[in-house]
């Protein structure tokens, strides 16, 4: 049975249709998900992510152990800073895309995906080392995330101490709508500014209310899926896997090859690198008729053989184009580069086109 | 429950049809529409062209989903709503009369006989609810 989130007789209050994503019961709309997508670019949206889970490195070398475990260089960010990385096999292929939360280099709180809260966990205890603690806090903590240009305010009123100074990718712990002991940080996963907010478990129900009551539209997970992909977010599972590096799903940003002392993947994706790349995620537009969706076939243009898939597709409903992200053979990558995706047996032309699809600039033209 | 008027014979894929002599209107059900969620793209069949009781003549997606529509009755197909193609979103706001998809007519008059009535499509959706 499909577990549930601390939120879950919020949800049902609210009247939320719910479907069971990576073994939870989450809500995937409450009034529809155009109208809570436009809230969260316009105006400001709350998201139940407690399905997210945390894993806490603990001991004196814990930052030397998180380096192994990550593709990005936690040394670059300061205590009370946040970064977005990979664990990847040593093949490369991504085991799950995390962020890492840097208390001080004794103690890193990992924000892993709901169907990484066991898997990653198994991994960390096998590859962190004997001297540092790998601890599970899935089930401890709650998580919402509160985006969309009146979401700042709306959270800064509601803590103490205030968060409204915090930069993009950095956390503060606060008491929230009067629940101690919660990790609020300036990130998100919408293209909007906002903040997520871990806290107790127990304290989910009094934060959710109170942020509900300030005027923010809950909205669900088909809003969140479209909201990042406008922004060209990757998801783990669909974009990425351990079947796809980062550097094929576009994340060489975070991939540090030459940070001292290497980490778990390294040397595959060196040589990838030095080889060079066979096919690349790239975001695209439907330029015929149609929707591509997760698993169709892409193929060059006029030519009846698969190359290629796409792994994220929809309607923009800011756009009201289609779009997705697919992986080309390298060949098919460059922006503007034509090619065909089979929707329901017949071929509709594409074209590559620049992510993220949808700009602060792009939303303002009338 | 939603307003399944009587004027209307339905289907247990959920597609109503208004039916006028020998053509029938067609389109989908507010169940469907709220099963759905927001309608955003519709495909639909060339005017002319033949469609078959059960099998599929056209699509339509929500955000979300990729739901294929089913003929409810035989014939061929006189009128397209161009209009709704264009702008799907209509289905959202008024399944029943703006969100008519296509007219077709009729061409096995005994099918008509193995549609639902309102009061059987609403004891359908009651059986589905409990």
């Amino acid at each position: 049975m499909a577990r549930r989130t601390p939120l879950h007789s919020a949800h049902l209050a609210a009247s939320a249709r719910m479907v069971e994503f990576a073994g939870f019961e989450m809500p995937v709309q409450y009034e529809g998900i155009v109208e809570e997508h436009s809230a969260v670019r316009q105006r400001a949206g709350i998201f139940d992510v407690s399905h997210m889970g945390e894993i806490v490195l603990e001991g004196p070398r814990a930052l030397q152990a998180a380096q192994r475990l990550v593709t990005n260089d936690l040394t670059k960010c300061t205590d009370g800073q946040a970064q977005y990385a990979a664990l990847c096999n040593d093949r490369g292929g991504v085991i799950d895309d995390v962020i890492v939360y840097r208390f001080s280099p004794r103690r890193l709180f990992i924000c892993v995906n709901a169907s990484g809260r066991e898997k990653d966990f198994e991994w960390m205890r096998s590859h962190a080392g004997a001297d540092t603690d790998v601890l599970q806090q899935s089930d401890d903590w709650a998580q919402v995330a509160v985006q969309g240009p009146r979401a700042p305010g709306i959270v800064d009123a509601l803590s103490e101490p205030r968060v409204i100074d915090l930069p993009y990718y950095h956390f503060r712990e606060a008491t929230v709508a009067g629940v101690r002991g919660c990790i609020v940080a300036r990130t998100g996963y919408t293209g909007e500014d906002g903040f997520e907010i871990f806290c107790p478990s127990d304290g989910a129900r009094p934060v959710w209310d109170a942020i509900v009551a300030a005027g923010v539209k809950p909205c669900g997970l088909g809003a969140r899926d479209s909201l990042r992909l406008e922004v060209a977010y990757r998801l783990y599972g669909n974009d990425m896997d351990e079947e796809h590096t980062p550097l094929e799903a576009g994340l060489g940003w975070i991939v540090k090859l030459d940070k001292p002392g290497g980490f778990v993947g390294a040397e595959a994706l060196r040589k990838q690198k030095a080889d060079g790349l066979k096919r690349k995620l790239v975001g695209f537009k439907v330029a015929g008729k149609g929707i591509a969706r997760h698993g169709y076939p892409v193929r060059p243009p006029g030519v009846e053989k698969h190359v290629g898939e796409v792994t994220s597709g929809t309607m923009s409903p800011t756009l009201k184009e289609a779009i997705g992200l697919a992986y080309v053979p390298t060949d098919m990558s460059r922006e503007g580069s034509p090619f065909e995706i089979e929707i329901r047996d017949r071929p509709v032309a594409a074209q590559v086109v620049k992510t993220p699809f949808v700009t602060k600039e792009a939303q303002k033209k009338p | 429950m939603a307003d399944y008027p009587d004027s209307l014979k339905y289907t247990k894929e959920h597609e109503w049809s208004r039916i006028s002599g020998k053509t029938a209107v067609v389109g989908i059900t507010e169940f469907a529409k709220d099963q759905l969620g927001d309608v955003v793209y519709l495909e639909l069949p060339e005017l002319g062209a033949q469609v078959t009781r059960g099998q599929p003549f056209g699509v339509v997606e929500s955000t979300k989903a990729v739901s294929e529509l089913f003929a409810p009755l035989s014939g061929k197909v006189t009128k397209v709503n161009q209009e709704l193609v264009d702008a799907p979103e209509g289905i959202n706001d008024s399944p029943h009369e703006k969100g008519w998809m296509i007219e077709i007519e009729i061409s096995q008059p005994d099918e008509v006989g193995q549609l639902l009535s309102a009061a059987q499509y609403k004891e359908l959706l009651a059986a589905q609810e409990s």
